[in-house]
């Protein structure tokens, strides 16, 4: 099993980093709307599932691709931000009601992608720019997963200036530590609620984008992508951006190398960091609340 | 449920095969199986306050062991029916030791991870599970030598043990175990000062549950012959869900009215639509914005304002 060159294990590493990277767009957003709001918002891949359907069609009828991820990303938070108004609110005494909510939601998007995208998977087209590959030595990198990494850790910069450096992020901060207390000092905590929800379904949208050209687009998405989120933020742990971020990389290096090594037992490997740290740090590694 | 009241069922359920053609005979048996499925899941659910939405992994994996242990060994139903349920035992024995590091929306999260990955593996691990195509070729047990292809004969088959497995549920639900275990779910800190193992107690209903699940595993690979890793899929597990909060999670009637009505509907639709899934989560928002309570405690508080007599039933789960 290790006998393998070291292009392969470069390469590997690549793919990996990659997937981490599509994982901490999907997994920030779930992670932030978690710690806030303390709902486990299972509609999450489908929200990621739909903004690459969404940015499937921008692309077909001629935007760019970077014009695409925008708007998947903004179809999705609006979608996300009228979910939060008139489902989850009405549901606020009852936080498994909404938990429950959002898997039915999921399942209405799910069924409604198959209806208008029907069921063949479909490839989104790589930018023209991002095509080809860099050569270093023997292993051959693609210019667009290396570029997916980049535009991950910009988004993870961006979200983590926007937490530490904001009024709007000291908010939230102050939102996940204590709820009451932050409601008691004057900060609009329902306006916020809706804020971070409309934040995390638009990163998962232009994650969905972004992950199109690797992972492809299919029925089924939604339910593949979403265990590989909740791993991550159990792993992590909920309401953590670094959490997040470094549950990613660990749980995409996991499951890339478990699907290339031992292809058949691939979904078995992610449980091993998972029963780590629930055994160990049942909050998560960097968790400042429990699930 | 007065005795009256369960005898009347009991003589309803005996004597519709022969009344009714093969067709509900076989949608009768189904529902069978899904409310003992749906039982299992409500003894985490409704009487321990735990959410689970991983519980098809125990249904399907009883199913899968039971055809692999066949197709693969040759072994007869006596050998792989308690080899099965020993096995999904002992993963839920695994499983609980994992997802009660968590409760409320932690165990939940957790659970449908496990489920999720169990899912992934029926569909990966081609050399044990077939993939895609499924365990197909299987076969029915003849206990005693009584052939059950037959739609009367598996419906009795179903129904005995459904009705046996449903004593144990309720002996299980009003034993000192359970009034314990209702009292970890509403006050488990008050649970823990009164000396009461709170974990254990939990662990144990977890084992249990997925005996259950898995004894109803083995009626549906029996039932449909073949076994897909559909069945441990998410959907699986919220339509259960679905059938206990529908129902009336808490209450021993619930989950099987919930049973009857997500089957029946599910059959119904399905005769004209391929619209299911989104029916399925059009009706979890229905029954959560509006009937949070299920059907059962509904109408039962219904029954007691009317007649204005005997106190309203307890409510489940908040």
């Amino acid at each position: 099993m290790f006998d393998k060159p070291l292009a392969f294990w470069l390469i590997q590493s690549l793919n990996s980093f990659s997937l981490g990277g599509l994982l901490f767009l999907l997994s920030a957003g779930f992670s932030l709307i978690f710690g806030l709001m303390r709902i486990a918002n299972l509609s999450h891949g489908a929200y990621f599932m739909l903004g690459a359907y969404i940015g499937l069609s921008a692309l077909r009828a001629g935007f760019g691709f970077v014009m695409a991820m925008l708007l998947a990303g903004l179809a999705v938070a609006i979608l996300g931000g009228l979910i939060e108004r008139f489902v989850i609110r009405r549901l606020s005494s009852n936080p498994l009601g909404q938990v429950l909510a959002t898997l039915g939601i999921s399942f209405i998007i799910a069924d409604g992608c198959l209806l208008y995208w029907t069921g063949d998977p479909q490839q989104l087209a790589t930018p023209e720019l991002l095509r080809g590959v860099f050569r270093v030595g023997e292993a051959v990198f693609p210019k667009y997963r290396v570029a997916v990494i980049g535009i991950a850790c910009l988004f993870a910069i961006g979200l983590w200036l926007l937490l530490e450096k904001t009024r709007i992020g000291a908010m939230i901060r102050a939102g996940v530590d204590d709820m009451e207390m932050a409601r008691g000092v004057g900060i609009p905590v329902s306006m916020l609620f809706t804020a971070v929800f409309c934040l995390g379904s638009f990163l998962a949208g232009v994650g969905g984008v972004l992950g199109g050209p690797i992972l492809s687009v299919y029925p089924g998405l939604d339910t593949d992508m979403l265990p590989l989120a909740l791993v991550v933020v159990i792993l992590g742990g909920v309401g953590s951006l670094v959490g997040a971020f470094v549950g990613s990389f660990i749980i995409g290096f996991v499951y890339t190398f478990g699907q290339t090594l031992i292809p058949d037992l691939a979904y078995m490997i992610l449980f091993l960091p998972m029963i780590l740290v629930l055994a160990l740090r049942p909050r998560g590694l960097f968790g400042r609340i429990s699930a | 449920m007065n005795r009256r009241a369960l005898a009347v069922c009991a003589g309803l359920l005996v004597a519709m095969p022969f009344v009714a053609g093969e067709y509900y005979i076989n949608l009768a048996s189904q529902i069978l199986i899904a409310a003992l499925f749906a039982l299992s899941l409500n003894l985490l659910v409704g009487y321990g306050g735990l959410t689970s939405l991983g519980h098809a992994a125990y249904m399907g994996v009883a199913a899968y062991v039971s055809g692999w242990l066949f197709l693969k060994f040759g072994f007869g139903h006596l050998a792989s029916a308690p080899l099965a349920l020993l096995v999904t035992t002992l993963m839920a024995a695994v499983f609980g030791l994992i997802a009660l590091r968590a409760s409320g929306i932690g165990f939940l999260m957790i659970t449908l991870a496990l489920g999720q990955v169990l899912w992934g593996l029926a569909f990966r691990w081609v050399t044990v599970t077939n993939g895609d195509n499924g365990l197909s070729g299987l076969t029915r047990p003849m206990p005693f030598g009584i052939d059950l292809n037959g739609a009367n004969a598996f419906y009795f088959f179903t129904l005995i043990i459904f009705a046996a497995s449903m004593v144990c549920i309720v002996a299980f639900a009003n034993s000192a175990f359970g009034s314990v275990l209702r009292g970890t779910r509403d006050q488990p800190r008050r649970m823990l000062a009164l000396g009461h193992n709170v974990w254990l107690v939990r662990y144990l209903t977890f084992i249990s549950a997925g005996f259950w699940a898995a004894v109803s595993g083995l009626l549906f690979v029996y039932y449909h012959k073949f076994i897909h890793p559909q069945a441990l899929g998410l959907t699986n597990s919220a339509e259960t869900l679905l059938m206990v909060i529908a129902g009336g999670s808490g209450t021993l009637i619930g989950p099987i009215v919930g049973a009857a009505i997500v089957v029946l509907l599910k059959n119904y639709v399905s005769a004209f639509v391929e619209r299911w899934t989104m029916l399925l989560g059009f009706v979890f928002l229905f029954i959560v914005l509006f009937m949070p309570d299920g059907v059962v405690p509904g109408v039962q508080r219904l029954w007691a304002r009317l007649t204005g007599k005997g106190r309203a039933p307890q409510r489940g789960q908040p």
